[in-house]
């Protein structure tokens, strides 16, 4: 049993400028909860708020059915991952584990038996006699990872914690992170700015965008139902496509229209949600790369072609990425790569709108 | 025309040697090492003249009689071993050496430790201010001391007695006299821990303070188990060094008592120019002012390879 819970915490640095504005944010016992957004996001202010390192301006955060706003970090029963290890320089790989057990006062015999589970459990059984100068990155990361684990605390916090670590690495330890969580199921809050960490590890998405929350879900209704433009804009590599378009009334059918030359019907399906919205200005249509692709013989309902001039052509061996432009936006789409995409030469594409977002640009809210 | 062309052809190779002596010449200065001495060199004339001369000179006019005519070996330095006066002075300066370089150390590490904790521009100024004792010359400080601790007209004992309590005679007996110069020492050395240490306290990542935190340490936790081992190096660097310099400590001693009250503060350097100037018995001065020298050099060697070793350790 151990809860997390938020409630409308607002961080104040000097000068009035608001780091956290009031949010709100309830987190289940086992729960691998990750906030991401981009940076100055109040993202990694939240998480620091929660161990206790920030002071709270004003709101509630309970842990385990208390309020733990004046409760200094070493009584909270937390552990954490810092984004550079902060592993202790002068302490072997041991001791650095064993530190905050030792400082708990648990009888030795205990302590080695802790630290030796959790390093088997990291594959760092062979590394407990070195001081982390003389470990790699990835090494000193999965130190860190057993300090938090032998603590065996009621919530894990993780800062950017593969954010130094090399692009394969990264890819590596963040499975790790997930069989290690999967193995010792500890309510988790983990901290990132970048959006395939937040897919792959969490059971639920916070984005975050200026110090407010945009949507909280699992990873696929964040992909698939975003909230607002942010949030489908942020999630999603290569980012979803926002082409500005009017909706047009005409003989009871809905059109969207992209540019002189261009217009789609809009799916009978979404008609009615969307007839109040016609006529209106700033409106986007928010389209990701996925459902652009080369024409097939075969068509569903709600896929439509259209010829375009390729600008540009990217290989990327399993599909090839094209761009082109309408009424001045850069669109991106995703072919097959036997499709002949090529630079320069018009071709056949096929926009699948059974999967369209309608964006009103004024509010920044998904219609 | 074949006569010109040989000519023309030996000219031509007798510049090229020239040439070439020249060519060479660059090089040398091109290189690195060279340009490197040549930079140095400078430091080098001025150590040499100034530490490297004196010291041989003094190690070898420590082994000559009084009127520097005959070698005596080691017999000054055994003849000073064995005299109460110069027994007294060895105790005297490894007291006033350990006991303030220990409170310049605490006094030093106490104020970084309230100056860091001070934010934004109101550190600057009280660095600036708790920086002046360091600054000021010593001799001028340590004659303001002198003042000070003047037994009719001091500023202290005028204020003891404006609370009804008797007039302190601090130069005047043994022990007042040497905590006298005790403190004097410390009050202009403390700043210079200061500094040092600020500077390494502010070195140590808040991140492991904030991991630490997190691990369950308290305050006193922290500083034992986080400061403390980070700030080891410059510890260990800082009282090295202030060891060396309060055991070579000359201006306070000879301004404050100038050895009395009975001989019983003088340092090795105030003795050395009492015994070798004043005295006139300069061979026996250049045995006391070498005397410290092996014990400071075999604690200098330990320390330095320690911190060298622990420097190689925790560099990331």
């Amino acid at each position: 049993m151990s809860q997390v819970s938020i409630r409308k915490i607002v961080k104040e640095y000097e000068g009035d400028v608001q780091a956290v504005k009031g949010i709100d944010l309830e987190i289940d016992d086992h729960e691998f909860v990750v906030l991401v957004g981009p940076s100055g996001c109040g993202k990694s202010t939240t998480l620091r708020m929660i161990a206790g390192l920030e002071e709270i301006t004003s709101g509630e955060i309970w842990i385990d059915g208390d309020v733990v706003n004046d409760v200094p970090p070493k009584d909270r029963d937390i552990a954490m991952v810092f984004q550079n290890y902060a592993l202790y320089p002068h302490m072997s790989v041991f001791e650095n584990m064993a530190f905050g057990l030792k400082l708990r006062k648990l009888p030795k015999d205990e302590i080695k038996r802790r630290v030796d589970d959790a390093a088997r459990m990291l594959d760092i059984e062979m590394l407990l006699d070195r001081k982390p100068k003389a470990l790699s990155g990835g090494q000193r990361q999965r130190v860190a990872m057993g300090r938090a684990i032998v603590r065996n605390p009621k919530v894990f916090l993780f800062d950017e914690p593969l954010s130094n670590l090399d692009a394969k690495l990264r890819v590596q330890m963040r499975t790790e992170i997930k069989k290690v969580h999967q193995l010792v199921p500890t309510t988790t809050v983990y901290v990132t700015h970048d959006q395939v960490e937040a897919m792959t590890l969490a059971d639920r998405v916070v984005v975050m965008n200026h110090g407010v929350i945009e949507q909280v879900g699992t990873p696929n209704d964040l992909y698939h139902s975003p909230a607002t433009k942010f949030v489908a804009g942020f999630i999603g590599s290569p980012a979803m496509n926002f082409i500005p378009c009017q909706l047009e009334q005409a003989a009871g059918a809905l059109r969207l229209r992209l540019s002189d030359k261009l217009s789609f019907p809009v799916p009978a399906d979404r008609t009615a949600r969307y007839t109040s919205h016609a006529g209106k200005a700033g409106l986007v249509l928010g389209l990701r790369p996925e459902h652009i692709a080369e024409t097939r013989p075969h068509t569903e309902p709600n896929q439509h072609d259209f010829d375009m001039m390729i600008d540009v052509d990217e290989p990327m061996g399993m599909e090839t990425l094209v761009y082109f432009t309408i009424a001045g936006a850069g669109i991106c789409g995703r072919v097959n790569p036997n499709a002949g995409a090529t630079a320069g030469q018009s071709m056949k594409l096929r926009a699948d709108l059974s999967n369209m977002h309608l964006i009103d640009d004024g509010t920044g809210k998904v219609l | 025309m074949a006569d010109g062309s040989t000519m023309v052809i030996g000219a031509g190779s007798a510049k090229a040697s020239a040439s070439r002596r020249v060519g060479s010449l660059k090089k040398l200065a091109r290189r690195r090492s060279t340009t490197a001495l040549l930079l140095c060199a400078p430091l080098i004339v001025l150590i040499v003249g100034l530490k490297v001369y004196p010291t041989f000179y003094a190690i070898f006019l420590s082994m000559l009689d009084r009127k520097m005519e005959h070698f005596v070996g080691l017999n000054n330095f055994v003849y000073l071993l064995n005299r109460p006066s110069f027994q007294l002075v060895i105790f005297q300066s490894c007291l006033f050496a350990i006991t303030a370089v220990v409170m310049k150390a605490t006094l030093g590490f106490i104020l970084a430790h309230l100056m860091h904790n001070i934010r934004g521009k109101n550190q600057r100024i009280w660095r600036g201010l708790l920086l002046v004792p360091w600054v000021i010359p010593l001799s001028l400080s340590t004659l303001s001391w002198w003042w000070l601790f003047d037994p009719s007209y001091s500023a202290f004992n005028w204020t003891l007695n404006w609370f009804g309590f008797e007039s302190i005679p601090f130069l005047g007996t043994t022990w007042n006299a040497r905590i006298a110069v005790i403190v004097v020492n410390t009050w202009f050395g403390a700043p210079f821990f200061m500094i040092m240490y600020l500077a390494a306290l502010k070195s140590v990542p808040e991140q492991l303070y904030e991991a630490a935190a997190i691990d369950g340490a308290t305050a006193w936790q922290k500083l034992i188990y986080i400061t403390l081992p980070m700030m080891r190096n410059i510890i260990l660097i800082t009282v090295l060094y202030s060891l060396i310099v309060t055991f070579a400590d000359f201006d306070i001693v000879r301004i404050l008592t100038n050895g009395g009250p009975q001989d019983s503060t003088h340092l090795f350097a105030t003795y050395a120019f009492n015994v070798g100037i004043e005295s006139g018995n300069i061979p026996r001065g250049a045995s006391v002012s070498l005397f410290m020298f092996p014990i400071l050099a075999t604690l200098a060697f330990f320390v330095l390879r320690d911190v060298l070793k622990r420097s190689k350790e925790i560099s990331t």
